[in-house]
């Protein structure tokens, strides 16, 4: 079985792969990334909650202009996960306006970020029509 | 004006090597002791002033907010070399002095350790192993794979989210191209302008895609350039010959905010509360609404920025913003004029030059010396810029009585 790693810590692979976020314990603030405090109430405990792995799309763009080594064109989304906002790439969709569409429904799947030098798959994720 | 200015509270952190820790840590240790030593919380604080200068990135005080909290404060950047430190404190005993904050914090901090940089373990050169690292543990760069943080992307979904939440029917792409294109036409005029050719819609939508649906003219232009300004006070101006008395501007409203947290705001950029609470406080600093304003220079990054800024700078109702720009309410000749200078996206954008230069433009006019584009009888103009991170500049102008 070839060795898998998230591409971010958020990214929870296995049967159901989901995202997990941080929430503050006393106001309920949601963040992906490692914390100091909470910006929104200044607390500093927080426990990890699994985030819906079906959403909204709220915003997007169509990048046709990337660093060098990022394939382009992509869909770059803002997508609402039952009240927490995901930033993601929409994926397995024609990138064009004809195909992407603010409000379309979307839900979370997986997709191969990278190999490495020791054959270790990196697992990057995304928000697919459906 | 305070009297004496006191330091109620103040932390050092232990120097030394901290592999674990990145810039922010560190920061964040040093203001959450010394917001203890002082008996205070963050939430007290009225200005917060920041230096570090090795880091690079966007904003330290924009950095640190986000670890220990978004309250919508001005944050000042600060950098002085190696008297940064002094600097930062000096910049939040003045803001208290001039009686803008009650409480004032002061930060800096330096990773200057060996090669600095949070890394879980070690990688030999010769190898491309996938090692966790950084706040997200991410084993691979993630723009272009996990959403964009490049500019034009990021407002390209400011200005779609706008769309989506007012529920706008037609095709998004034209109506921003055509925002581009009154810019594009109002720069014709303006000889400092670094872009003065006129362009056609059909031009501008067919140009080079950046990121949908802001193409190339749609986007702040590129240049070089600068801005600067001389402010006096009140007692020393009436010293001053009739001339200067005559030209000199009243700087009505000076207002900084950063973004206060919300839902989604370290996601996706909320450019639109901390612009609204810069707005707000500047009509009421200035004792003027949006309708006594006969020009507005707005941040027009990119075609898609400048339709959400109509909204929160109160030219428009709430969720208003494409009716008042279909009404041709915002072109030269329209009941609000906005960037009749030809905007960031026809003027250009020197980054650091653009809020004092937008103040240019309005005083300008204010001044009755705009020649071929002045906006005739201009006695109040209002100039916005945004930094993303984020900080919000608004200023009014209004002409000396």
């Amino acid at each position: 079985m070839t060795k898998q790693i998230p591409l971010v810590d958020y990214l929870v692979l296995g049967d159901s792969p989901h995202l997990v976020a941080h929430e503050c314990t006393s106001c309920g603030a949601r963040y992906f990334d490692r914390r100091n405090a909470c910006a929104a109430c200044f607390a500093t405990d927080f426990k990890d909650v699994d985030v819906p792995t079906e959403g909204e799309l709220r915003a997007y763009t169509i990048v046709s202009f990337a660093a060098p080594g990022v394939p382009v064109p992509f869909v770059a989304g803002l997508v609402d996960c039952g009240g927490t906002s995901v930033r993601a790439n929409v994926i397995n969709v024609e990138p064009d306006p004809g195909h992407v569409k603010l409000g379309m429904k979307v839900r979370l799947a997986t997709n191969l970020a990278g190999t490495d030098d020791e054959g270790t798959e990196a697992i990057g994720f995304g928000f697919e029509p459906y | 004006m305070a009297e004496n200015v006191w330091i109620l509270g103040i932390k050092m952190t232990k120097f030394g090597k901290h592999p674990d820790l990145d810039t922010v840590d560190l920061a964040a240790q040093a203001v959450h002791g010394a917001l203890d030593d002082a008996g205070v919380s963050m939430g007290q604080m009225g200005i917060l002033a920041a230096g570090n200068l090795m880091g690079g990135g966007l904003g330290i005080g924009q950095a640190i907010q986000k670890q220990v909290g978004q309250t919508g404060i001005p944050v000042y950047n600060v950098s002085n070399a190696c008297a940064t430190g002094a600097t930062a404190l000096r910049t939040a005993v003045m803001a208290v002095k001039a009686g803008e904050a009650d409480y004032g914090l002061a930060v800096g901090v330096e990773k200057l350790a060996g090669a600095g940089l949070l890394a879980g373990g070690a990688r030999k050169s010769d190898e491309n192993v996938y090692t966790p690292s950084g706040r997200y543990g991410a084993v691979a760069p993630i723009d272009g794979r996990i959403g964009t943080e490049t500019m034009p992307g990021v407002f390209a979904q400011i200005g779609m989210e706008y769309l989506h939440e007012h529920q706008y029917g037609a095709e998004p792409f034209e109506l921003f191209a055509r925002i581009s294109e009154k810019n594009h036409s109002h720069s014709t005029l303006n000889p400092l302008a670094a872009y003065t050719k006129k362009m056609s819609l059909e031009e501008i939508m067919g140009d080079v895609m950046i990121a949908y649906p802001n193409t190339r003219p749609m986007c702040s232009a590129n240049c070089d350039g600068a801005a600067a300004a001389v402010v006096v006070n009140d007692a020393t101006l009436k010293k001053l010959s009739k001339e200067q008395q005559r030209r000199a501007l009243k700087i009505a409203a000076s207002v900084l905010t950063t973004d206060p947290w919300e839902e989604a705001c370290q996601v996706l950029p909320n450019v639109n509360t901390l612009t609204r609470n810069a707005a707000r406080q500047a009509y009421e600093e200035a004792g003027v609404g949006p309708k006594d304003l006969d020009l507005v220079e707005l941040h027009d990054c990119f075609a898609t920025a400048e339709l959400v800024h109509y909204d929160n700078l109160g030219l428009c109702e709430p969720g208003g913003a494409t009716e008042l720009f279909e009404s041709g309410a915002t072109w030269r000749d329209g009941t609000t004029p906005v960037n009749v200078s030809g905007g960031l996206e026809s003027k250009g954008h020197p980054i650091a030059a653009t809020g004092i230069a937008n103040i240019w433009e309005v005083c300008h006019h204010l001044r009755g010396e705009a020649g071929d584009r002045q906006i005739e009888g201009a006695k109040v103009g209002l100039a916005h810029v945004i930094g993303l991170g984020s900080a919000c500049g608004v200023h009014i102008l209004e002409k000396a009585a």
